[in-house]
């Protein structure tokens, strides 16, 4: 088993608590895993990423050039890194932030999540990180959504464990989209 | 079961300071090991501990040596050009005979440089790095878990030989996030009677590396180099998939973890590959590499550095078997792929089948 993704968005999107709590996930599901952020000279307002890999071997390099998936939470990020992913890989694209034309992919699936409206809906336009985390491990199996929403306590601050709830029904809502998309 | 953790390579060395006892830090902050000084300035008042931002590295590495001095457990860390500045106090503490762990998670230069990973700091580690003829223990972590176990061996090591002790990563090592397990400090510290307490109730006692009487640098210097000798039986190494390798690939740190991916690559392919990865700068697996150059047909060494530890291995080798190389000053880490790719050259370039 193997698996790799690079998160990318804006800062302030969530880019890298939700690497965080899919490490997390992976590593209470004893899988190997590592999380690595951005490293570079960034700056307020400016893009964020991380990658996460995930396997069943010590995994070599914590960094991809071309990596398995990518999410993209924002036009800057989808230009960046839709030309990266492997041809038979996946693009999760924030579709509230993204249309279609806008950057170049030689991934064969590309998932569009409306995050923001799916976010909504559960009732907090903060939670579409959460609600792309939820299509990400829906979409590519990887893990499952009651295993992230296991990571929850443990990844996140005691002081946010009050949103653990919303958090979880934001998981949910992100899975059954794409399992809904599946299926259409 | 020792509890398991996601933390960040940093956080890991400063943790396993925390649990190997170490209760004084002096630091100055500087990318890309931040987090160990701002993770020891929460952690440090919580066990009673001293989190001590100093004016400068200069400042920061004589008052590890002069905490240390007193038999305390102490550290500092800083990166590249921060080390540098440090290079007095270490030469200090090698000839005064005093114990300190300093981390270095090393960042590219020369000069200024950048803020990439890089194993240029390689000869400044292993060859002492300030002035005068000495050696500091050198060991050299590629994950998160090695970082926490070997910065609480370094503080062993340190006070086993009385001697600074380097834990030398790099901007790769120290940002990752990996699972850890925090095994517990077990070990009882070593008694120093040599330390500095006050000398009530017994005769004073110094501390020092300025020797001018006739022959006494000399005979000084004589019982260091013997004790840099008595190091040897530190050395650590690991192997992977090397037992019937014709290529044995050589490399340390995060070049070292990132190879074994490209080892698994090779493998999948056919082809006998395998690495060694030396865990000990210095002393150097020196023969463990001789062995490696009997058994194998070629060694290959990679670093991301344009050749520093290719020496080493050279050295070791005695010409028993070719040594090639391949390194990359900093910019980009190399990927398994890549690796791979420049491993099957030589591969080719020597007739391996």
């Amino acid at each position: 088993m193997y698996f790799d993704t690079i998160i990318a968005g804006f800062g302030g999107q969530g880019v890298l608590l939700m690497g965080n709590v899919l490490a997390y996930a992976a590593m209470q599901a004893g899988k190997q895993v590592t999380y690595m952020p951005v490293y570079g000279v960034e700056m307020r307002g400016g893009t964020a990423n991380c990658t996460v890999v995930i396997s069943d071997r010590p995994v070599g390099s914590p960094i991809i050039h071309e990596p398995v998936s990518a999410v993209v939470m924002n036009r800057p990020s989808a230009e960046k890194f839709g030309p990266m992913v492997k041809k038979k890989g996946q693009v999760f694209v924030n579709a509230s932030l993204v249309k279609a034309g806008q950057f170049e992919t030689r991934a064969k699936r590309v998932s569009w999540v409306p995050t923001l409206e799916l976010a909504n809906e559960v009732g907090n336009s903060r939670l579409a990180n959460m609600v792309m985390l939820g299509a990400v491990v829906g979409g590519s199996g990887v893990l499952t959504v009651e295993q992230l929403a296991e990571a929850l306590t443990g990844a996140l601050d005691p002081r946010y464990h009050k949103m653990i709830p919303a958090n979880v029904q934001a998981l949910e809502a992100g899975a059954r989209f794409v399992s809904e998309q599946k299926a259409a | 079961m020792a509890r398991r953790v996601m933390i960040k390579g940093n956080e890991a060395i400063a943790m396993g300071a925390i649990e190997a006892g170490c209760r004084y830090y002096f630091g100055y902050p500087i990318t890309p090991q931040t987090d160990i000084p701002e993770y020891l300035s929460a952690a440090m008042p919580k066990v009673g501990g001293v989190f001590l931002q100093a004016e400068s590295e200069v400042a920061a590495i004589n008052m590890l040596l002069g905490a240390a001095a007193t038999g305390v457990r102490a550290m500092t860390s800083s990166s590249s050009p921060g080390i540098s500045l440090k290079q007095e106090g270490i030469s200090y503490l090698a000839g005064s005979q005093i114990p300190g762990v300093i981390v270095n998670m090393s960042r590219s230069g020369p000069g200024l440089g950048g803020i990439h990973p890089s194993q240029g700091d390689y000869f400044q580690s292993t060859r002492g790095g300030g002035h005068g003829d000495y050696r500091t223990l050198v060991l050299a972590p590629s994950t998160a878990q090695e970082n926490y176990d070997l910065t609480m061996l370094a503080f062993d090591l340190a006070d086993k030989y009385r001697n600074p002790v380097m834990v030398l990563g790099d901007a790769l090592i120290g940002q990752i996030k990996e699972p850890v397990e925090l095994k517990s400090y077990r070990k009882k510290p070593k008694e120093k009677p040599w330390a500095l307490t006050g000398a009530k109730g017994r005769h004073g006692q110094i501390l020092k590396s300025l020797f001018l009487a006739d022959g006494e640098l000399t005979d000084h210097n004589w019982m260091l180099a013997k004790k840099y000798k008595s190091m040897e039986k530190e050395v650590r190494f690991e192997t992977y998939r090397a037992e019937d390798a014709q290529l044995l690939l050589v490399a340390f740190g995060s070049v070292g973890r990132i190879l074994r991916t490209s080892v698994d690559i090779l493998r999948d392919k056919g082809k006998a590959v395998g690495l060694l990865r030396p865990i000990t700068l210095f002393p150097f697996p020196n023969k463990a590499v001789r062995q490696a150059a009997d058994k194998a047909k070629v060694l290959m060494v990679m670093e991301m550095s344009t050749g520093q530890m290719v020496e080493d291995v050279k050295l070791a080798a005695e010409c028993a078997c070719p040594v090639d190389f391949y390194g990359r000053p900093p910019g980009s880490i190399p990927t398994p792929d890549e690796l791979a790719k420049e491993a099957m050259k030589i591969w080719r370039k020597r007739g391996l089948k």
